[in-house]
């Protein structure tokens, strides 16, 4: 086992107590230190120290470092890390990095997963100085994600759970389930050809993108007269075909109108390996697509066919046709040519190529100085709507720091095991307050000028409600349309 | 679909002219070249990096013999084979098809004659099949020799060329040797569907017109 080596951290954190979830947080009893921006500082500073301790602790590494090794030593210097194995411990994924060369490692990872369910336990996460190491076996695959951005168990779960709905969307439940039925050792890699691409975007989506931690979708902003018009001429063109079940309309991720069939719900997550599947596309701009999917929340165990193609050369809206009957391509077709030219003649391309063209919102056009940015999730519809990351935000790592404040707090608001009681955090720190607040309508996650006083800022988050509440029509979507 | 996007006149004023309509597919190994053929014929680009195909494309050209125009319905099938059952819906009802190879690969050559194999066996016996080895650019790394290929093609009464979508070498030149070789005679055969043939395809649709890449009226 060349390849454990510099993970042997894992091996020493394995034993008695380690293998459920209750790996507590370092600070658990003042939840802001442990979520203040010093930890993530500290990160930083670490890195380099790090891999200067590591050669010298291991000398006698550096001189035969086989090609394992190096591979290994490259994905060291990655903050995160995602592999997928199967339960033979077979590789089938690894981000930022090439499988193959990881044998011995994908050994270790599929050993822990079993050693673990020998004692009728399932192994969930590792803590191991300051990386996190999470794991999920479902079906005949096992995901394991590696960690130091400070991320909690229950996030990683939540992006190793969207990995696994990925692969199903692909290959469909069933599928899977009878390929290793068949063959245990089978190399998945054969049917995932081309997959990766959505892999790798998806899992940096997951980190960057509040939509997956919400477990909504952003709304295409538009009068609500247009977004009618759009919906409308999608019914028209479409109420007739038989077996047609979802019709979407994206630009830019975000979500232009839906009309589904009326005895079916999309459920977010789907509409999220979607949306990725239309962004990791740029090809799909270039022709007309017909595409077998799997929606693992509509169905894991079939397949849906999905149209799929951009609106025009002069709007760059992506159409998706869903409909259960493979044969229906040019059905489909002709039926968006019709969506086009009416949407062509009462002028929403314009509209929507103008709302594309906006952008977004930024605290600006709110308005309320005290509150630099804020996550709105409007919960019986699952959308949501934040403004664009300006400043301080608007670096990469001030956003990331931001999102993993976001993430924290929804952590522990909302996930299961959290303290689902509470209603409203306030949480002061050192480069912004944070405030969250939970009701059966909504969530808000917002972060505030670190010196406004606590009186004020009640009032602030009422009036940005109130401001939420005039732009609602816009910003989100408030009727549902059928066929 | 930026072909169907144009609402142009005809392109060429030969209303008089016959117009044929057939649907062709692209069929061969993931990577050797069948997207990048198509883009070529269809838009005259070239990506060093293309997607790997997701699915099938559909796309259309048209290109001028004497006084018929040929339209091409072209569907450009994913090579992975997750989605090789699926072939057999593109292939049926097809009049012509593809099979692409890349002459650096001599596995993607093999396959090449799996497909072949499979459309004689299964698609419609008046099937225009032509082999393409594609990638001839990079003839330092040749692993499937010009004459092996010409002799295999010819054995199996296929027209046979190497094509480069990188360089556009005979690219528009195997369409037009297709397009020469189907039978014109006769009403156009209808294009019929993804799968079953439910509907024919109207012919006399206007919104569509070669762009740049197009060898139209040579
Ligand atoms: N040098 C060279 N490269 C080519 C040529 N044609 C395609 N390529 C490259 O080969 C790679 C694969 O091309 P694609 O067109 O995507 O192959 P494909 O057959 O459509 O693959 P699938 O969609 O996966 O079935 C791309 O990186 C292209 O740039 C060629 O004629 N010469
Ligand atoms: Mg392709």
């Amino acid at each position: 086992m060349d390849g454990s080596a510099t993970f042997v951290e894992l091996d020493r954190s394995v034993g008695p107590g380690c293998s459920e979830v209750s790996i507590l947080d370092p600070n658990e009893s003042s939840f802001y230190d442990f979520v203040s921006d010093e930890e993530v500082t500290e990160r930083k500073q670490e890195e380099p120290c790090e891999d200067s301790e590591d050669s010298s602790d291991n000398p006698e590494d550096v001189d035969a470092v086989s090609e394992d090794e190096r591979v290994v030593r490259s994905l060291r210097e990655r903050d995160k890390l995602v592999f997928i194995l199967s339960e033979a411990g077979k590789p089938i994924y690894c981000r930022h990095g090439s499988e193959e060369k990881l044998v011995s490692l994908f050994g270790l990872m599929q050993a822990l997963v079993f050693c673990v369910q020998d004692d009728d336990d399932q192994i969930k996460s590792i803590t191991a100085g300051a990386y996190r190491i999470a794991f999920l076996n479902k079906g005949p695959l096992i995901f394991v994600a590696v960690s130091r951005r400070g991320e909690t168990p229950g996030q990683l779960a939540l992006h190793l759970g969207y990995a696994q709905s990925l692969i199903v969307s692909v290959l469909t439940a069933a599928q899977l389930k009878k390929i290793f039925e068949q063959r245990r050792n089978y190399d998945l890699r054969k049917l995932l050809g081309g997959a990766d691409r959505l892999m790798d975007n998806l899992l940096d989506g997951l980190e960057q993108d509040p939509a997956y931690l919400l477990g909504a979708v952003s709304c295409l902003a538009l009068n609500p007269s247009v977004r009618d018009s759009i919906s409308d001429a999608i019914v028209r063109h479409c109420a007739k075909l038989k077996n047609l079940v979802f019709a979407i309309l994206l630009a830019d991720s975000q979500l232009v109108t839906l009309v589904r069939m009326k005895k079916y719900m999309l459920h977010p997550a789907d509409l999220h390996l979607l949306i990725n599947l239309v962004a990791s596309s740029e090809s799909f701009k270039l022709s007309e697509s017909w595409t077998p999917i799997c929606l693992p929340r509509f169905d894991a165990n079939g397949f849906l066919h999905a149209h799929v193609s951009y609106l025009a050369d002069d709007c760059q809206a992506c159409l998706l046709l869903l409909t259960v009957d493979k044969d229906q391509f040019f059905v489909l077709s002709e039926a968006k040519q019709g969506i086009v030219q009416r949407l062509r003649r009462y002028k929403c391309l314009e509209a929507i190529n103008r709302a594309m063209k906006n952008g977004g919102y930024t605290m600006q056009d709110v308005n309320i100085p005290e509150i630099r940015h804020f996550l709105y999730k409007a919960r019986p519809t699952a959308q949501y709507t934040a403004p664009l990351f300006s400043a301080p935000y608007d670096d990469s790592y001030e956003k990331d720091r931001l999102l993993a404040l976001y993430h924290r707090m929804h952590q522990r608001m909302l996930l299961p095991g959290s303290q689902r009681h509470l209603k409203l955090v306030y949480v002061v720190g050192k480069y912004e307050c944070l405030l969250c607040w939970v009701t059966a309508f909504f969530e808000l996650y917002a972060a505030i000028e670190p010196l406004v006083e606590k009186e004020a800022v009640i009032p602030r988050v009422e009036k940005l409600l109130n401001w939420i509440k005039s732009e609602e029509s816009r910003l989100f979507i408030l009727t549902s349309t059928t066929f | 679909m930026a072909a169907r996007g144009n609402t142009g006149p005809k392109p060429n004023g030969s209303a008089q002219g016959k117009i044929c309509q057939f649907k062709l597919v692209l069929l061969g190994e993931s990577a050797v070249g069948k997207s990048s053929l198509v883009l070529r014929f269809v838009k005259g680009q070239f990506h060093e990096y293309q997607e790997s195909t997701i699915g099938a494309a559909f796309m259309t050209q048209t290109v001028c013999l004497d006084d018929t125009t040929v339209k091409f319905e072209i569907w450009d099938t994913a090579g992975q084979e997750r989605y090789h059952s699926l072939a057999p819906m593109y292939y049926r009802g097809a009049q012509a098809a593809i099979v692409v190879y890349d002459i650096s690969n001599q596995d993607t050559f093999g396959r090449a004659k799996g497909w072949v194999k499979e459309l004689q066996r299964q698609a419609s016996p008046t099937i225009v099949i032509a082999l393409a080895g594609n990638k001839s650019d990079l003839a330092s790394k040749r692993m499937v020799e010009y004459d092996e290929a010409q002799t295999y093609a010819e054995e199996h009464g296929l027209l046979f060329m190497e094509t480069s979508a990188k360089t556009a070498m005979n690219v528009n030149d195997i369409f037009l040797a297709i397009a020469k070789k189907l039978p014109k005679s006769g009403g156009p055969g209808p294009g019929g569907d993804a799968g079953s043939s439910a509907t024919g395809r109207r012919i006399t649709e206007a919104d569509n017109q070669p762009s740049s890449g197009a060898s139209c009226c040579k």
